[in-house]
Order: C-alpha cells, then sequence, then structure tokens
C-alpha cells in the first residue's frame, strides 16, 4: 500500500476529524515509521487544519518522529530506579555493540539508542522500549542477543516473547487487587438501589432542585459516593462527590454530553498500579467508569493510555467488546432505557504533562498537552468544551466497589479523613518490589518491612514531585491529612546517594516541561544545568543558594503543577541530605564558575607555551607564598 | 482618551467572544463567557443591594483603589487606569495567553496571572513590590539567557518591550549562563524577514494571524526549552510559501525584534524611538503598532 493510501486509510477511520489528530499521528507513524513533511501536509490537509498545528502538535510528543528515525527504536526508561539497576552501562554495551553514539540513527539508518522517562516497570526493570513496545528485565546476555537481533533485521514481531512479558507482581491485596469482582454487579448494585430508574433524564439541571422520575439510581448513587467519602487517588485528594456532582449540575448547551475520562497517563516516575489494574482488573476500572458515567449522566468516555502501555491497547479493547457484548456499555446498558455509554481508548505519545486533566483533555482534543488556564475547570468546561470528569484508574476501580458494597461499608476502611485503599507501586531497594494494597494510615515503616527494605535511608514518596521521607519520618501514615501519595513509593537504602536521586529527577522535569510557561521552561533547564554542574565538582554555596532561589520564583509563578513541583525533589534533599550535595563543592565558600587556568589551556596549546608565564597565577603556591 | 481606547479594547473582546463562541472546540472560549457569567451575576446580586447600587466595584492595587467593570482582567482593569502592571505576552487587543508570568501579582496573598484572573471587588493586590519585581527580573533574565537578544545590533531596540522592560525592572546583567541555541533564521519571503533568536514564545503572532488575519500562518509547537519554537504553515516551513503579506496584523504585532520589514532598517534613529522617549510603565493606555 502507498504512503497516501496508508495515510487515508487511516484518517477515513477517523473520519478526517483533527480532533483525533494524536491518534491519526500515531497510528500513521507505526504503519510508516516515521512522520514525513510530506505525510503532515497530507494529514493537515485531511482533517482541515492549518499544516503548522499539525507539525507543532507532532513535535510536542516525544514518541513521534519528524525526522527519518531508525528502523529500531531502542528507547532506555531512565528512571533512578533503572539507574540503580544498572540501566547505563547496559546501554553503553548495547551503543558499542551496535557502534552507536546515543541519540544518534546509525549511519545506515538502522537504529538509534537513546533514553526515555520512566517507562512504568519499576519492580521489573531494566526496561526499555523497541519500536515502542515494553521490554523488562535487561540483562547483558539479552543486550548481546538484542543487538544481534537488530543486525540481523529480524522483525520485533520474531523476538522471544519472554522479553516482552510483564509481570503483575501484587505482593498484598486488599479490597481492590483481590481479584473477585463480577463483571455487571456493581452497575446492576446500583440499579437497583432506586425502584424507578434511568438514565434518560440526566440532561436535568440540577438534581438538587427537581427529582423528576428516571434518576433515582444516579441520585442513589451519588448519595453512596458521599457517604465513602471517596477522594481522588491521583494524589491531590479531591472529593470524588464534588467533582462527579459539579458535572452533572453543569448546565449542557445543545449537542453536548457529559464526559467521563479516565486518567492512565501513569507518567510519575516510580508508579505503575494502574498498568497492573488495566492488565488483570480492567473490568473493574471499566465498570467505574460506567458506575460514574451512571451517576453524572455521561454518554460518552474515554481511557486516556500512557503511550509506554501501548501493549495493552489490544487486549483492554477485548475487555470492552466483551462488556458491549454482555450488555454493560452501549446503547440500553442492563436494559435500562436511555442507558448509553460507550468508552473509546485514546493513547498518548510520551508527554508527562498530559497527566494533568486539562493537559490530558487537550492531547484527547488532538492538541498538543498544554495545560489550560483554569478557572474554569473541566467539570464545566471539560472535553470540546462539555462538562467533564477526569479521574484516576484507581479512583474508578474504588468507586465500582463502592456501587457494589456501599459507600458506609468504603467508609468504614482506612482512616477518617482518607476511607479505603492505596495500591502502593514499591521499587528499589526492596527483596519484594511490586504492589502492595493498604488500608489508608499504614505507616512508611510497616510498607518497608513488608517489602523486605533494610538499611534504608530514604523513602521518595509519589514520585519526583511527591516527597523525600528520611529514617526519622518512617512512622508517618500514608494518607490525605499526613503523608499523601499517587503511588510510588520508591526506597534507597544507605548505599545510595541521594543528590544523584535529585539530580535524575532534574533531567526528567527538564525533559517534560512542556516549555508554555517561562518559569518552568527555562527554570527546569537552569536547576538541571545547576545539578550538572555540582555533580561534576564546579559548584560553591553560590549554586545552592540558586537553586533555592529558583524554587522560590518556580513554586509561586509557573503555570501549572509539574513546573511548581519540579524543585520538590531538590528542595527535599538539601534540606534532609545536605552533606550529599556539600561533599561536591569545590570549596564551602565562593568560587568562580570556572577554572580560569584551565581556560588558558587552549591557548598553551597553540602557542606551544608552558612556562610560569603562560599559567593565570591566582591559586599558584607561589603567589600565596609571595 | 482612556475611555475610548477602553472601549475599542472592550469592543474587541466582545467581538472576539462572539467569534469564539462559533467555534465549540475552541474550549477556553467558554471559559469567559462562564466568569463573564459569574460575574454578571454578581452584579446581578449586588444591584439587589440599594446601598451598593450605584458604586462600581473596586480593588486595591498597590494601595491605589482601581475600579472596574465586571469580567475585565485584573491587567485590563489596570491598564484602563493608566496603571503599569510588567507584562509581555499579554495586548489589550488580544484574549490572555498567560505564558510569560510577568504579569505575576499577589491576590489577598497568593500569587496569580493578572492577566487572566478575573477583577474582583474587595481583593488586595499587590503589584509593584521589591519581591514581585524580584521574580520578574529573574524572568527576564531567563528570557535574555534563553534566547540570543544582541540589543545594540537589534533593529527593534527602542522599540522592544523585552528591552523596555528590563530597563524598567532595572536588570543589569543576564547573571544565568547563556544558552546560545541554535535557532534559524528565515528570509526566504520577499518582505519580511523572521529572526528566531529573539523569539520569546508569547504567541501574539500566532493569535493575530488566526484572529485578524484570518490565517493561520504560525502556531506554537513542540515541546520544552529547546523543542518549542513557531511552526510556520507550510511544507517546507518557510514564510514564503504561505500566503504571510507584510500588511498582515501579524506582521506588526511581535512584541521583540523577530518578524521585521525588510529594506526599512534603523528608518527612526536610536535615540528617537518609542522608549527612547517615554519608559514603559508611562505608555499604559497605549497599543503597541
Amino acid at each position: 500500500m502507498s504512503d497516501n493510501r496508508t495515510i487515508d486509510a487511516v484518517l477515513e477511520r477517523h473520519g478526517r476529524d483533527g480532533t483525533h489528530l494524536v491518534q491519526i499521528l500515531r497510528e500513521i507513524q507505526e504503519q510508516l515509521n516515521w512522520l514525513s513533511p510530506a505525510t503532515l501536509t497530507r494529514i493537515a490537509d485531511g482533517v482541515g487544519w492549518p499544516r503548522a498545528q499539525v507539525s507543532g502538535t507532532a513535535a510536542f510528543y516525544s514518541f513521534f518522529h519528524t525526522r527519518q528515525r531508525g528502523k529500531y527504536c531502542v528507547l532506555w526508561s531512565d528512571n533512578i530506579t533503572d539507574r540503580m539497576l544498572g540501566n547505563t552501562d547496559l546501554m553503553d554495551a548495547m551503543c558499542k555493540k551496535l557502534w552507536l553514539e546515543p541519540g544518534r540513527v546509525s549511519e545506515d539508518g538502522l537504529v538509534s539508542v537513546n533514553t526515555t522517562s520512566c517507562t512504568g516497570m519499576c519492580d521489573q526493570g531494566p526496561a526499555l522500549l523497541v519500536n515502542y513496545r515494553a521490554v523488562t528485565g535487561m540483562t547483558l546476555q539479552r543486550v548481546d542477543e538484542m543487538a544481534e537481533l537488530i543486525r540481523r533485521e529480524t522483525p520485533v514481531a520474531e523476538w522471544p516473547a519472554d522479553w516482552f512479558a510483564v509481570q503483575d507482581n501484587v505482593r498484598r491485596a486488599e479490597i481492590l487487587l483481590a481479584g473477585n469482582f463480577a463483571p455487571g454487579s456493581a452497575l446492576r448494585a446500583a440499579h437497583q438501589r432506586a425502584e424507578v430508574d434511568g438514565l434518560s433524564a440526566s440532561n436535568n439541571r440540577s438534581f438538587r432542585e427537581s427529582l423528576p422520575q428516571g434518576i433515582a439510581g444516579p441520585m442513589a448513587m451519588l448519595d453512596e459516593i458521599q457517604r465513602s467519602r471517596l477522594r481522588g487517588r491521583g494524589g491531590a485528594g479531591f472529593s470524588t462527590r464534588f467533582k462527579w456532582e459539579a458535572c452533572r449540575n453543569a448546565p449542557l448547551r445543545a449537542d453536548q454530553e457529559r464526559i467521563v475520562v479516565c486518567n492512565a497517563d501513569e507518567g510519575e516516575p516510580g508508579t505503575f498500579k494502574d498498568r497492573v489494574l488495566l492488565t488483570s482488573y480492567a473490568d473493574l476500572v471499566f465498570e467505574g467508569m460506567t458506575v460514574a458515567a451512571y451517576a453524572v449522566g455521561a454518554t460518552r468516555g474515554f481511557l486516556y493510555l500512557r503511550g509506554e502501555y501501548r501493549y495493552l491497547l489490544e487486549p483492554l479493547q477485548a475487555v470492552l467488546e466483551r462488556r458491549r457484548a454482555a450488555g454493560l456499555l452501549g446503547k440500553r446498558i442492563l436494559d435500562i432505557p436511555g442507558a448509553r455509554f460507550d468508552i473509546e481508548i485514546h493513547l498518548g505519545a510520551g508527554a508527562y504533562v498530559c497527566g494533568e486533566e486539562s493537559a490530558l483533555i487537550e492531547s484527547l482534543e488532538g492538541k498538543p498537552g498544554r495545560p489550560r488556564v483554569r478557572p474554569p475547570f473541566p467539570v464545566t468546561n471539560g472535553y470540546l468544551d462539555q462538562p467533564t470528569i477526569v479521574n484516576n484508574v484507581e479512583t474508578f476501580a474504588s468507586a465500582a466497589l463502592v456501587a457494589l458494597h456501599g459507600g458506609d461499608w468504603f467508609a468504614a476502611i482506612g482512616t477518617k479523613q482518607s476511607t479505603g485503599t492505596k495500591i502502593l507501586s514499591v521499587s528499589g531497594d526492596v527483596a519484594r518490589p511490586g504492589l502492595y494494597e493498604y488500608a489508608y494510615g499504614v505507616t512508611v515503616r510497616q510498607v518497608l518491612a513488608d517489602c523486605g527494605a533494610t538499611d534504608t535511608l530514604a523513602v521518595q514518596i509519589s514520585g519526583p514531585s511527591g516527597m523525600c521521607l528520611a529514617d526519622d519520618e518512617f512512622d508517618r501514615k500514608i494518607a490525605f491529612e499526613d503523608v499523601p501519595t499517587a503511588g510510588a513509593f520508591m526506597v534507597f537504602n544507605t548505599s545510595r546517594d541521594m543528590f544523584e536521586v535529585a539530580r535524575n529527577f532534574s533531567h526528567f522535569f527538564a525533559h517534560e516541561s512542556c516549555g508554555f510557561c517561562t518559569p518552568c521552561r527555562v527554570g527546569t533547564t537552569l536547576v538541571r544545568n545547576i545539578m550538572d554542574k555540582i555533580a561534576n565538582r564546579h559548584g560553591s554555596p553560590y549554586d545552592i543558594n540558586e537553586l533555592f532561589k529558583l524554587h522560590r520564583l518556580m513554586q509561586g509563578a509557573s503555570h501549572c503543577g509539574l513546573g511548581n513541583t519540579a524543585c520538590n525533589p531538590v528542595f527535599d534533599t538539601l534540606n534532609k541530605f545536605r552533606p550529599a550535595y556539600e561533599h561536591r563543592l569545590l570549596s564551602l565558600d565562593y568560587e568562580p564558575a570556572f577554572d580560569l587556568d584551565a581556560a588558558l589551556s587552549e591557548a598553551r596549546q597553540m602557542t606551544g607555551r608552558d612556562d610560569a608565564g603562560a599559567h593565570f597565577a591566582a591559586h599558584s603556591p607561589d603567589e600565596a607564598k609571595a | 482618551m482612556k475611555t475610548s481606547d477602553n472601549e475599542v479594547s472592550a469592543q474587541a473582546n466582545a467581538r472576539e467572544a462572539r467569534v469564539k463562541a462559533d467555534r465549540p472546540a475552541e474550549a477556553k472560549t467558554s471559559d469567559n463567557e462562564v466568569s463573564a457569567q459569574a460575574n454578571a451575576r454578581e452584579a446581578r446580586v449586588k444591584a439587589d443591594r440599594p446601598a451598593e447600587a450605584k458604586e462600581t466595584p473596586t480593588f486595591l492595587l498597590d494601595g491605589e483603589e482601581i475600579s472596574f467593570t465586571p469580567g475585565q482582567t485584573i491587567i485590563q482593569a489596570a491598564t484602563a487606569h493608566g496603571v503599569y502592571i510588567p507584562h509581555l505576552c499579554w495586548h489589550p487587543e488580544f484574549k490572555a495567553h498567560g505564558s510569560c508570568k510577568m504579569c505575576t501579582v499577589k491576590v489577598n496573598g497568593r500569587f496569580g496571572s493578572s492577566c487572566t484572573m478575573a477583577a474582583q471587588a474587595g481583593m488586595t493586590v499587590e503589584n509593584r513590590t521589591t519581591e514581585l519585581d524580584d521574580k520578574r527580573r529573574t524572568l527576564l533574565q531567563m528570557y535574555f539567557v534563553e534566547g540570543n537578544h544582541f540589543c545594540p545590533s537589534c533593529e527593534k531596540s527602542g522599540n522592544c518591550s523585552l528591552q523596555a522592560t528590563a530597563y524598567e525592572l532595572k536588570m543589569v546583567s543576564p547573571h544565568f549562563d547563556m544558552f546560545y541555541p541554535d535557532r534559524a533564521v528565515d528570509a526566504s519571503h520577499p518582505d519580511i524577514l523572521l529572526d528566531f533568536n529573539r523569539c520569546i514564545m508569547c504567541s501574539l503572532c500566532v493569535t493575530a494571524s488566526r484572529e485578524v488575519d484570518g490565517k493561520n500562518v504560525f502556531s506554537m509547537g513542540g515541546r520544552g526549552l529547546l523543542g518549542r519554537r513557531i511552526h510556520i504553515s507550510s511544507e517546507s516551513g518557510k514564510l514564503a510559501d504561505t500566503d504571510f503579506a507584510a500588511t498582515d496584523r501579524a506582521a506588526s504585532i511581535c512584541p521583540v525584534g523577530v518578524i521585521l520589514p525588510k529594506r526599512k532598517g534603523f528608518a527612526i534613529p536610536i535615540g528617537e524611538r518609542k522608549y527612547d522617549k517615554l519608559p514603559i510603565n508611562r505608555q499604559v493606555t497605549e497599543v503597541t503598532p
């Protein structure tokens, strides 16, 4: 099939709808390997959008290639946990095997090797993506074998299947990971709470003002959510009931509908619980989304799946198909008149910022994932300006259980302010990495004991944007009122260097800043450069002060949470592990940014001189004596 | 003078809101509508209270009482009073972009962008405090190191918002290490030169081309410090291959020296240019030509 026919077929499948642009770009790239200027022009013409907007969007996402890429594209996951498992040496070995410089396509156009942000395999790293398929558990032997397969140009589909095996590693289960959920049971339970029911009246302005027949079920569902005191699992802990009620009460204009979005853009380094929920508990998640649609009166749903989890697309579509066949999705759910709801899956393409809900919505609309100015919030003006709820995967899974067992049952688990359970993604220096589900209120110490962590120096909770806890804080509790978390739990033992941890995170934020606002666009790179300067032993206390100054600016002035939290790991480690920085400083007094004498070396080389007069003498012992 | 300027910009805003309302995909438009509705509601509520019925709502800006029309943002209200809030990406003729963060103020003790925050009665806004100007100076220094800015040889010197703002905030050095990015110059167009070395990513050319010229010549694309840049709507990426014209609004909107007419170098001598005559803080109600 010629390129143009390939492009047109994809465009047709998406109805030439520009809001599907991210999906169109991905599907075309999967077939043509890259997005050439001619391809972008044809796509722009096809969807009727300005070409600059199409090329600007393609350039926004890390996984889109607007320059010819290698036939094999290898991207090593570069989270700190991958580093601790030796990914740097393995990647070097691979580059040597393939005669490659990192980041460069080989002369023959065969292969490129580079790093990428955390791919969500921290419990089974070192991990990588090869042509955007996830590979886990890399070893030196696998590097050799993989290099050989690449050299022989063996198609990725024919590579050993066990390289692509992804383990669930469920170590501790409470309610969510128990795995005994019967598809449809939560919806039936929600429906049966009301005698007269249906979704047809879902366009009602405010259910608190009037209660027409037909929405008793959704009302009862919202009441259960209220009783459960469920809060968002994405980290911020916003009340689920408030969000859902605000969406339900938001006015609809003609031709509008309410939207339910499941945020599975699990980009926070060190987090991988959503990957497991979607691998082995997808029915629970989809049922939670359907329950939400039922409660707020939504008719359209999206699962925004991060590009790193591309391999989950077909299995998830099969689950959706099965649910449609079982009457749990589609036009007449559970045979309730007017109960209409369906779910589409949209894949991300390598952009951490899309985990921010308004950036995610922008991406769903086919645009660069740039956080919107808020207010207004998505509950009133979300996807294509329609009332939209965006919740985390785990929130929907929890909501399904609230529908099934009731709010009181749920609220009895956990603490008063943090009801239910939290799934922790445990990785790093532990004997048993994987998923641990606890009722809220568990201490950090308890988790460390359960996962077999010894000699623990620090725990990074909720990823780089979260907080770093030192050993005198291990009795603190995982709960919204003490240590809130989106789920990451990265453990570092006393052999680790917390400066290097923070430096890894500073590189992550510099790579992931969307570039919209000045403080984050420039600030994240300045922070990264200062951290590199300290690592290269050119730092001085001046640089420490600069880090604090940038932290204060970015925290107050940035447009979204990415810039606001980007300095957290640096700030925490500076406060709690100051010696890790100080032993690298050139001196504890102020020092020039570079070595004047070393800067003269080129001139000395050119003039062939190396006498005393050709040296900058400020620091020479002679001068000190004089 | 001030009043008529305001009316013009209010009309422009209203026109923009109408235009945008016809395009449901533009999510942010209705943000405006919603906040306008909220403000209108608030105004009605106030009208019901006879004591306040005739009073125009006001807020405090650095201790000065500023009256405003419900629906105005803080910077719109300040501008209407001739009060300068430093800014780069905001332009009175267009909907706020909110990216430069130069207009960051403190509202009741919390940081916020004055170009996107609606003015509300009774709020206390800090603007030209040492704390805020320090932050703004750092932001300016970020601009100067992320691009390649050589004022002495720049045709826009004296007419440049970035330069004038740096004078206003007494920025005496770029402070940080220069990045010296590799940015392209596009001289393909017969009448216009594009020098992206000076781009501050304000997106004003994008907005002007879309909303005034109806052309969509530019789009802000890519990601991050190195990736983010203006994309041009042609397969070659060259301006010559678009329908851009020197008479476009977008051709005169650039606050810095990216979009320049060819063959018109230094027509007005340095020393007699816009900000040579008066500092930027005293040219508040004027609209950039």
